[in-house]
């Protein structure tokens, strides 16, 4: 087992950090670059930059605050948010990201993954998976949640891992921002489901429920927002918790 | 002038940016023919072997890489970068590598198909490594497939399920399983140690 990563998830929109509950009622939380020099300086293990604003403009900003970071930070940066063709992964990568972060299209146009795969690396393309729970199940959700898709998330991993997926970035809807914990069954049903890493998100409130997302949940790594851009947590303080409770994180 | 290989895959960014940071002035290098205008050369890499090992080829590039190793001219391979040095690997098994390290590369065995995120790395003390405690030696993997530990010329070690080669050194050769450039201070520290090896 490789070391569990701790990633601050940026919400952008138009060059700004956000973060709603449930997907809804974006609050804007500060510049992007401040947010990422401080995430380094805790001991991020990689940042997730995702464009939620839904305009041309809002893309370009994000392309900016992703050439800005990369100028200044060494660690793994993941861009999504609007990616829809390889032309928008070059540009993503050009700017400074190391992955892009594929949802809607990749739903839309399952051959993306491939496509994409084929020339820049599985380990490029990770794909964010929007799980909202329907009775036992998960669905696969577009449209920042408020779409089912009527697939199912896990049949929906398993496939993209085939099509040459490097990573799943599974979210729970119902869990997004409510700080209530993970939804620890969503969460290790994928990650048994697939071979490939996947990132857990949506609901961790504490620590130990962070810790949970791992070792419950099977998870590889966590992707935070809420609590790190409140200053409720810091990544150092997540990393001390995981290392005293066994789990092996980089310093 | 530090020359980055770019065989038309791949993401070059990163290790442009972070020798900028570091001020180290660097070229993209297409053909051969380029390889007059640079000290030393990095061979970046990500994608699969034989596909990489594929565009050395038509570019015309590996018989170029080969004569700069042979006259043991400073060379850094990443990822899979350093994985082309080797004669083979069982991720393409018809493909044939630059073959200047014996030996084939071999699948990750932890959990993960990939190896990907950040793992210690134990080093031989080597100028590479020079200013990076054991203790804090973590760097960031991304990949699949690896040279065994057992190695002639490896001066690092990682371990995913087994133990794999993380660094590889013999003279001015120079191979990392990690990404330096993506690896924090860590990374830019071993980056700056490597041109210390040659720009004196």
């Amino acid at each position: 087992m490789g070391c569990v990563r701790v990633v601050p998830c940026l919400d952008v929109n138009n060059g700004r950090v956000v973060k709603g509950v449930g997907f809804q009622n974006l609050k804007e939380k500060g510049d992007p670059l401040l947010f990422a020099r401080m995430y380094e300086a805790q001991g991020a293990d990689e940042l997730v930059f995702l464009d939620v604003g839904a305009t041309v403009e809002s893309r370009k900003m994000t392309l900016k605050v992703l050439e800005e970071v990369s100028s200044e930070i060494f660690i793994p940066l993941t861009a999504g948010g609007g990616i829809a063709s390889e032309e928008d992964m070059r540009s993503v990568l050009r700017a400074g990201a190391d992955k892009v972060s594929l949802c809607s299209a990749a739903l839309r146009d399952p051959e993306l993954i491939r496509r994409g795969a084929a020339v820049f690396g599985s380990q490029c393309i990770v794909i964010s998976i929007d799980a909202r729970r329907v009775g036992e199940r998960w669905h696969a959700c577009t449209h920042g949640g408020q779409r089912d898709t009527g697939i199912d998330a896990i049949d929906w991993g398993k496939r993209c891992r085939e099509l040459g997926a490097g990573e799943i970035l599974l979210n729970s809807i119902d869990r997004d921002g409510t700080q209530a914990g993970y939804d620890l069954e969503l969460i290790r049903a994928m990650s048994e489901a697939v071979d490939i890493p996947v990132i857990a998100s949506g609901g961790a409130g504490t620590r130990e429920q962070l810790l949970e997302g791992v070792t419950r949940g099977k998870a590889d790594a966590v992707l935070l927002a809420s609590l790190l851009h409140d200053g409720k947590l810091t990544v150092k303080m997540i990393k001390d918790f995981f290392r005293k409770k066994g789990v092996d994180v980089p310093c | 002038m530090v020359g980055i290989i770019d065989y038309g895959a791949g993401n070059l960014y990163s290790v442009q940016k972070a020798l900028a940071y570091l001020g180290i002035t660097s070229s993209l290098v297409t053909q051969a023919g380029g390889l007059d205008h640079v000290n030393a050369v990095i061979l970046p890499g990500v994608g699969a072997f034989g596909e990489a090992a594929h565009r050395l080829e038509i570019t015309g590039l590996n018989t170029g890489l080969e004569r700069w190793i042979g006259e043991n001219r400073p060379f850094l391979g990443i990822c899979l970068g350093m994985q082309l040095l080797a004669s083979s690997s069982e991720e393409s098994p018809s493909a044939q590598g630059l073959g200047v390290i014996q030996g084939g590369c071999r699948p990750v065995q932890g959990t993960r198909r990939i190896h990907m995120g950040w793992n210690r790395v134990s080093h031989q003390p080597d100028l590479l490594f020079y200013g990076i405690p054991e203790k804090e030696s973590y760097f960031y993997f991304v990949h699949g497939y690896a040279l065994p530990a057992h190695t002639e010329g490896v001066i690092a070690v990682s371990e995913y399920g087994a133990p794999f080669a993380a660094a590889f050194r013999a003279g001015d050769l120079c191979g990392v399983q990690f990404h330096p450039e993506k690896s924090g201070k860590n990374g830019l520290r071993f980056l700056e140690n490597w041109r210390k090896t040659w720009d004196v």
